[in-house]
This record gives structure tokens, sequence and C-alpha cells, in this order.
């Protein structure tokens, strides 16, 4: 069971039709993703990083080759919640409270209300928003609105965490704060995380292993393995073997761009 | 920099309307003199009396008939159809209001469910999305003036009269920023949000009503604002072809018969002064509503 792969793509592709013709946003991508494991994709704009994370979430359609997600097609694996998706902004309904919004989904699967209660107060406590149940997302910075984002995502108790950029719009000094309890998440829940993300030091601080992409058309690079160990405080950047590592997502990101302008 | 100091209700908001109102009165009291003044001087002329200037301006402001109403006159033609007579009387304005508001509620709700029922129509289904917006348009430009006469002898002819006939002319205007404003509001929800709903493998109807129904109530008290505006017209003109007993439309047919330009402008004014309550409470109503569902104060 453990050895096989949570997502597994075969030559995958995805052509958008557009106005001015098709584009290749994927192709040929082949990638086997273990259970537990933090992998993220990285690449420059249009290189197909968010596009495959829809993929996989059954947002959009490839137009070549296979996936499986849990052994299933993603609309199977979508429909039996198998995954929390966080988007670049925390998306959270302005007219909700914070613990309404992270109950959200589970009133959409029609789940027992002691139940979602329960789930709601343990995953609003596990991104330390307890306290702020009550209040509107107004109310709360653009970090906290995120973490409640991500309480959203876990409270389906999904074993997989799909996130898109979650961090993207933030500030660094909050970013590197919810890298660090991201990582502490991760530790705690178990869970797959596939991470979308742009930057380097980001990559490299949370994964387990790095997917460079590269654009026109969007595909894999390569794929660098990052074992820094489980514990991983925000120091460890400044070590040689993490260096080490950025310095080849780097090459490898130079190496993938084709800089024809 | 400005220090910031708190809104003062004098300052902020009674001298600055004042400051227009009087304006307002000033004009018309200018217009009053030189609309009126020609046919006092003929009147004059054909009595042989001559005027002074001060005395010319006296006589503007006091005619029976005048081609316009000096404001004074018409405050008290509305002092004494409001407060002099009993509200139950033919002659009380509180009387025609309430049965011209009486029609344009009805009308007015009438015309919310259809336009709201037409836009959760047009946004869940492909057919009507393209098929029905120009029809809906179409029904707006033809002059109401032209269809309400219609409207109540073809229902006079099945034997519906009264309220009815007045309530659907108020329907047939208002339906229509109510079905366009819900459109626009049910579909105001960001890609982002529907692909999360989706993520959870919400229903069509679950995205209704978590996602799509919220995000319109703020477009639904724009439209409605505008709605219930013009389903107080729609209920005026429904009056006036239809010879209506009572009503603001009625008085105003009424004053138009017997050239009571006096009555005609108090009516006028009642007229506005209903609209401007029935914007104001769907107004207020709009500010609870966005309050209760915790939107940020403004």
């Amino acid at each position: 069971m453990t050895d096989k792969p949570v997502i597994s793509a075969r030559d995958l592709s995805l052509v958008f039709e557009t106005h001015d013709g098709p584009v290749q946003a994927l192709s040929n991508i082949n990638l086997d993703i273990q259970a537990g494991e933090f992998v993220s994709l990285i690449g420059p704009s249009g290189c197909g990083k968010t596009t495959l994370l829809r993929v996989i979430a059954d947002l959009e359609q490839p137009t070549g080759g296979a996936i499986t997600v849990n052994g299933m097609s993603p609309h199977e694996a979508r429909e039996k919640r198998a995954y929390g998706y966080v988007f670049q902004q925390a998306a959270l309904f302005p007219w909700r409270t914070i613990e309404s919004n992270v109950g959200l989904p589970l009133e959409v699967m029609g789940l027992d209300r002691n139940e979602a209660a329960r789930r709601v107060k343990h995953n609003i406590a596990l991104v330390n928003l307890a306290g702020f149940e009550k209040k509107h997302p107004w109310q709360l910075s653009g970090g906290m609105q995120q973490r409640a984002s991500i309480a959203r995502a876990l409270a389906v108790e999904p074993a997989m965490l799909l996130m898109d950029e979650p961090f993207g719009a933030l500030d660094e000094i909050v970013r590197d704060h919810l890298n660090e309890q991201l990582l502490k998440l991760w530790a705690q829940t178990k869970k797959t995380v596939v991470f979308v993300t742009h930057s380097i030091p980001e990559a490299v601080f949370l994964s387990t292993r790095i997917v460079v992409m590269s654009p026109r058309p969007g595909r894999i690079h390569e794929i660098i393995d990052c074992n820094l160990g489980a514990e991983r405080p925000l120091e460890i950047r400044e070590t040689l073997e993490f260096q080490r590592i950025a310095q080849q997502v780097r090459d490898g990101l130079r190496a993938g761009h084709s800089y024809d302008d | 920099m400005n220090k910031l100091r708190e809104p003062s209700l004098l300052f902020d908001r009674i001298f600055p309307v004042g400051v227009i109102v009087a304006l307002l009165v000033i004009g018309w009291y200018a217009a009053t003199f030189f609309l009126n003044a020609p046919y006092q001087r003929d009147l004059n002329a054909r009595q042989g009396v001559s005027v002074t200037t001060s005395e010319l301006v006296g006589q503007t402001m006091r005619q029976q008939k005048p081609t316009m109403p000096a404001p004074h006159q018409v405050a008290s033609a509305l002092w004494k159809a409001t407060l002099g007579v009993p509200v139950t009387s033919k002659r009380s304005l509180v009387y025609h209001a309430w049965v011209t508001l009486s029609s344009t509620l009805l009308g007015f709700l009438f015309g919310t469910v259809l336009g709201v029922l037409i836009a959760v129509g047009i946004t869940h289904i492909p057919a009507l999305d393209r098929s029905f917006l120009p029809w809906i348009i179409t029904s707006q430009t033809i002059p109401m003036l032209a269809v309400a006469p219609m409207i109540i002898v073809i229902l006079a002819a099945v034997n519906i009269t009264g309220l009815i006939p007045k309530a659907l002319i108020s329907t047939y205007l208002s339906f229509f920023p109510v079905a366009v404003g819900m459109v626009k509001g049910l579909r105001s929800p960001e890609a982002m949000h529907l692909d999360l709903m989706h993520s959870y493998d919400a229903s069509t109807w679950q995205a209704f009503w978590k996602l799509r129904v919220p995000a319109s109530v703020p477009f639904f008290f724009t439209s409605i604002k505008v709605a219930v505006a013009a389903s107080l017209v729609g209920a005026i003109v429904g009056e006036l072809p239809t010879g209506a007993v009572a009503g603001i439309g009625s008085k105003l047919l009424a004053g138009s018969y017997y050239s009571q330009t006096i009555d005609i402008w108090a009516a006028l004014i009642a007229g506005s002064v209903v609209a401007m309550l029935l914007v104001a409470l769907v107004d207020v109503a709009g500010r609870v509503t966005a309050r209760v569902m915790g939107a940020r104060p403004t």
C-alpha cells in the first residue's frame, strides 16, 4: 500500500485552446508522488506548475496521458474529498466568520454537527487562530486569513494538501513564520503535500523533493531530492547543504528557461 | 496633517443639504415671478390698473391658478391636504399617497420576485441566458404610457380590476432592474470561490445557496432601490388611464383637468416624499443586512 504512489502521472499533457491558437500548458509530465512526501513544483510563470496542481485537483482536464490520484481518476478522488486545496489568496467568504469559513466544506459534505464543530475547533487551534473564531475575514491580517484557509483545507481531513503559492502574496517575515508552521503541521499530520511556489528558498526549506519545471511547453526539467531531515529550523538556510540544493535548483531553473527575450 | 474629527450631524449632513434646499427655494421663487408675470401684466393692463414692481411681485405669488405656484402656496396646500383634513378624507393627500403606496408595494413585491426568478433562470439555464435578456430589454423600451391602458383594459375584460392591474404596471417597471442586477450579483463570485466549492464536490444547489446568494446580496439591495422608485412611478402612471378615483395619479389628473396647478405640485411633492421614504427604507434595510452579514463598517 505504502509503496504505491499517491499521485502518478504518465505522459500527461494539456493543451489550452486560446484565441491565439493552442497553448501547450503541460507536456510529457511523468511524476510519482509517494504518501507523506512534501513535493514542491517550482518554475517561472507559464511553466504549468499551477496547471499541474489543478489537474491533480480535477479543476482542469488533461488532454493527453494518464493521471491517477489514490489509484483513481482525479474526478473520483475529488468526489471522495481526497485533498484539501489552498489557493493563492485565502478565498474566505467575507460574510462568514472564521469558524463558519473553516466549517464550510464540512457543511457541504453534510457532516454531523458535533463532529463538524470538533474539527473546526481542532483545526483552528492547529493553525494558532484560537480566539478568532467569531471574527470576520476583514478583521484578520493577510497571514491570519491564509492560516484560516489552511485550517479550512485541513478540516476535510484529507490525506493530501494541494497548495498553490499559498504564501505568495504575503511579506517575507510572515512567510518565514508560516513556512515554519507548515513544516510543523506536516510533521504532525503526515500528510502528502504538493506545493507550488516560485521561491527557491521556500521550496528548499519545505520540500523532500523539488520538481523544477520550465515553460513553453510546460514540462518537468529536473527532479531534485532535498533531504534536509525532519528538523528544519529557519537557520538551516545558512548551512552549506541548503545552499548547495538551492544552487542546484537555481541552475535547473536557468538551464530550463529559454531566455528568448 | 488634518486631524480626524467625528462627523457631526449638523455640519456634515444638515448644513450642506440645507444650503441646497435654500438655493432651490430661491430659484423657485425667481421662476414663479418670471413665469407668472406675463399673465399678471396682461390682466392688469386689461383691468386698467397700474402697479409697481413690488406689487407685481406680490401678485405673481398669489394667483389662484398660477403657471408656476410659489413654494409657500404649495406648502400651504400640502399642509391643508395632510394635517388639515382627516386621513380618511378624499381630500387628504395621506389617503391618496396610501392608495398609491399599496399598489406600489404589491407591484414591487411581484417585480422583485419575478426579477429574482428571471435572474436565477438566466444564470442557471444556458438556453434562457441566450434567449431571454434581449426580450427583457425590449420590454423596457416600450413606453409605459402606451402599455398601461392596454393592461388595464385587458385585465378588466377578465374581471380583474382594482389594485392588481395597477400593481402589475409597477411589476412591469420594477422587475427589470432586479433581474439585471441579480444576474450580475449571482455571477459575482470569483473564480477562486467557485473552484473552492467545486473542490468540495458541492452541488449546484449548494453553490447557489452558500456562495451565489450571499455574494449577490449587495447587488440585490442596489437593484431594489431602483426598483422601488420605478414601482412608484408605475403605480402613478397606472392611475392615469384608469380614471382612478384615488391615488397620487388621480390627484395629478384631476389637477390638470381643472388647471389646479397648486394641487398638482402638492401631489407631486407628496409623491416624491413617498419615493424618498421608500428608497431610504430600502437603504436602511441594506445597511442592516450588510452589518448582520459581517461586512466591514464604512
